[in-house]
């Protein structure tokens, strides 16, 4: 699955660390870094992650849910 | 244009996008979105579909993430043919055709430009050759520099203490591995923040030991009987062995393929207007050519009308929504880009964010926190306003201040903050480098009104 963070927009609440620790990391006190690439089975937490940030900086793909980026991606 | 034409236009009229980046992808969606059913190309010199470019300098280089898998999430499907692997080569404005590399040609009723930049490669191209010597701006590029870090090398030399190379050099320490950074100007960072916050920058790197090596320029780089690179010499004489060299000199607006076709292209980028259609050389405004990202260049209502080239990721998402927007819509509907300026960066654990533009600053106060403790808020002014703020880890501030500039607040700062330390109650110079002399490529260059006004910002070193 693929993801991207605005980080214009990421204020370091860590909420997506805690929840999916394999695929977003606080690197320092506020720096977020992640894993653009989330492997299959970390589905359920990345879901989780982006419905948990305060400031929705997350999008997602291949997520089933109706916000902005729940999108399926096509294929090129 | 006639109501009827933009009607048609939505419905079955062909739109190409040259450039398969962030800024393209984010048009086509937009496009779809906004209700445009007729034909959509996507045109893109690199063989990948649209990928991000900030994790390559930070997670990839972290080994959290794979260079190869960046690619970017749709926010919807954007049903497009996409001519990925062939970049563009030739406009003709009066034919309405792309002229493509493998010879094809491309017609648009109308075309949005979103062709970026890259990076800027060491000028002696004998030297640019040698094995480990690299650059990065492609997901390819990250592949290569990655593998070669990984494989330890005795020191990594860094050209450029821009954002880019600052992040190279923080992950080359996260790695382990020694390294140099040479900077033409007194510090990191200060084409983009100042000298204030660029000696804090300094102080960053030194204490994560980094060999930073300030007012100087690399004058050659010395390859082997095998062609690797192997040295490194410098303006002051002295030389350093490495056998990775990072060129990290900023960017090169990927404007070549527009020159004779008539458009205000040129190193500074593409001129627009607010509504990102593209001036003509003579600075007339064209109906069908649009621009968007790192390669546009459009006066800025909030920043005296300034002619601003932004290098951001915002930039680029917030300029292709605005203008697929007005690409297919009547002129009254029309929105400006009003974006206001943000990028963030990170290095040696510290988040840097920034609102507004802070080389139109000439001063600068320490409204929150301390410059020792790298944890504040500096906010820049000029003219009695306030133009620009900067964090270190103090994120959360931001959005104030990105307010107060809106508004146009007074400079100095007049309002109280939380955790002002006596260094903050009086504006300092900011010191920005002289911008007539040559340094780093900036993130932000400002320049005058004219589209024709071409001056090339770097100096290859002297010898």
């Amino acid at each position: 699955m693929r993801l991207v963070v605005d980080l214009n927009k990421c204020q370091g609440y860590a909420q997506c660390a805690f929840l999916a620790p394999d695929v977003f990391a606080m690197h320092g006190e506020e720096s977020l870094v992640y894993n653009p690439h989330a492997p299959e089975e970390q589905r359920e937490r990345l879901a989780r992650a982006v419905a948990a940030c305060p400031v929705q900086a997350i999008t997602a793909d291949g997520l089933d849910d109706s916000r902005d980026g729940g999108e399926a991606s096509d294929a090129r | 244009m006639p109501a009827d034409h933009v009607d048609w236009l939505r419905r079955e009229g062909r739109i190409v996008i040259v450039g398969a980046s962030l800024a393209g992808l984010r048009a086509a969606e937009t496009l779809r979105a906004e209700g445009f059913t007729g034909e959509l190309t996507l045109i893109g010199d690199e063989p990948y579909e649209p990928y991000d470019r900030p994790p390559l300098s930070k997670s990839v280089l972290l080994g959290m993430a794979s260079p190869r898998h960046t690619e970017l999430p749709h926010r919807r499907e954007i049903d497009a043919k996409w001519r990925l692997g062939v970049p563009a080569t030739g406009l003709d404005l009066t034919a309405k055709r792309v002229r493509l590399a493998d010879g094809d040609e491309v017609e648009y009723d109308r075309l949005l430009i979103a062709t970026g930049v890259r990076a800027r490669p060491w000028p002696k191209e004998d030297e640019a050759r040698l094995d480990g010597v690299c650059l990065l701006r492609t997901r390819d590029d990250a592949a290569d520099l990655y593998q070669r870090l990984k494989a330890g090398p005795r020191r990594v030399f860094i050209i450029g203490a821009g954002f880019a190379g600052s992040e190279v050099a923080s992950a080359c320490r996260e790695m382990g591995l020694p390294v140099t950074v040479a900077e033409r100007a007194g510090a990191p960072l200060v084409g983009a923040l100042g000298g204030v916050i660029g000696a804090v920058a300094a102080d960053l790197q030194t204490e994560n030991g980094v060999d930073l090596r300030t007012r100087v320029t690399v004058t050659g780089l010395e390859g082997d009987s095998a062609g690797r690179v192997r040295a490194v010499h410098l303006s002051d004489e002295s030389s350093v062995e490495a056998d990775v060299v990072v060129v990290s000199l900023g960017s090169v607006r990927n404007t070549d393929w527009l020159t004779g076709s008539g458009l205000g292209a040129g190193p500074r980028g593409i001129a627009c207007d607010a509504g990102c259609r593209a001036f003509d050389f003579r600075g007339i405004v064209t109906d069908d050519v649009f621009v968007a990202g790192d390669v546009a260049r459009s006066p800025h209502a909030l920043f005296g009308y300034q002619f601003l080239s932004l290098e951001h990721w915002g930039n680029a998402v917030s300029q292709a929504q605005t203008a697929a927007h007005n690409m297919i819509c009547h002129g009254a509907d029309r929105r400006p880009h009003l974006w206001m300026p943000a990028f963030w960066s990170s290095m040696f654990g510290v988040n840097i964010k920034s609102v507004g533009v802070p080389p139109m600053g000439d001063q600068i106060m320490i409204t929150q926190g301390s410059l020792a403790e790298r944890r504040f808020v500096g906010v820049y002014g000029h003219q009695g306003r306030m133009v620009a703020a900067v964090t270190f880890d103090n994120t959360r501030w931001l959005e104030f201040y990105q307010r107060q500039i809106e508004r146009g607040a007074p400079f100095p700062v007049e309002f109280p903050t939380v955790d002002r330390r006596p260094e903050g109650r009086q504006p300092v110079d900011a010191d920005f480098p002289d911008p007539s002399l040559p340094t780093h490529g900036p993130m932000v260059t400002l320049s005058g009104y004219s589209p024709a006004d071409q001056q090339l910002l770097f100096h290859p070193a002297r010898h």
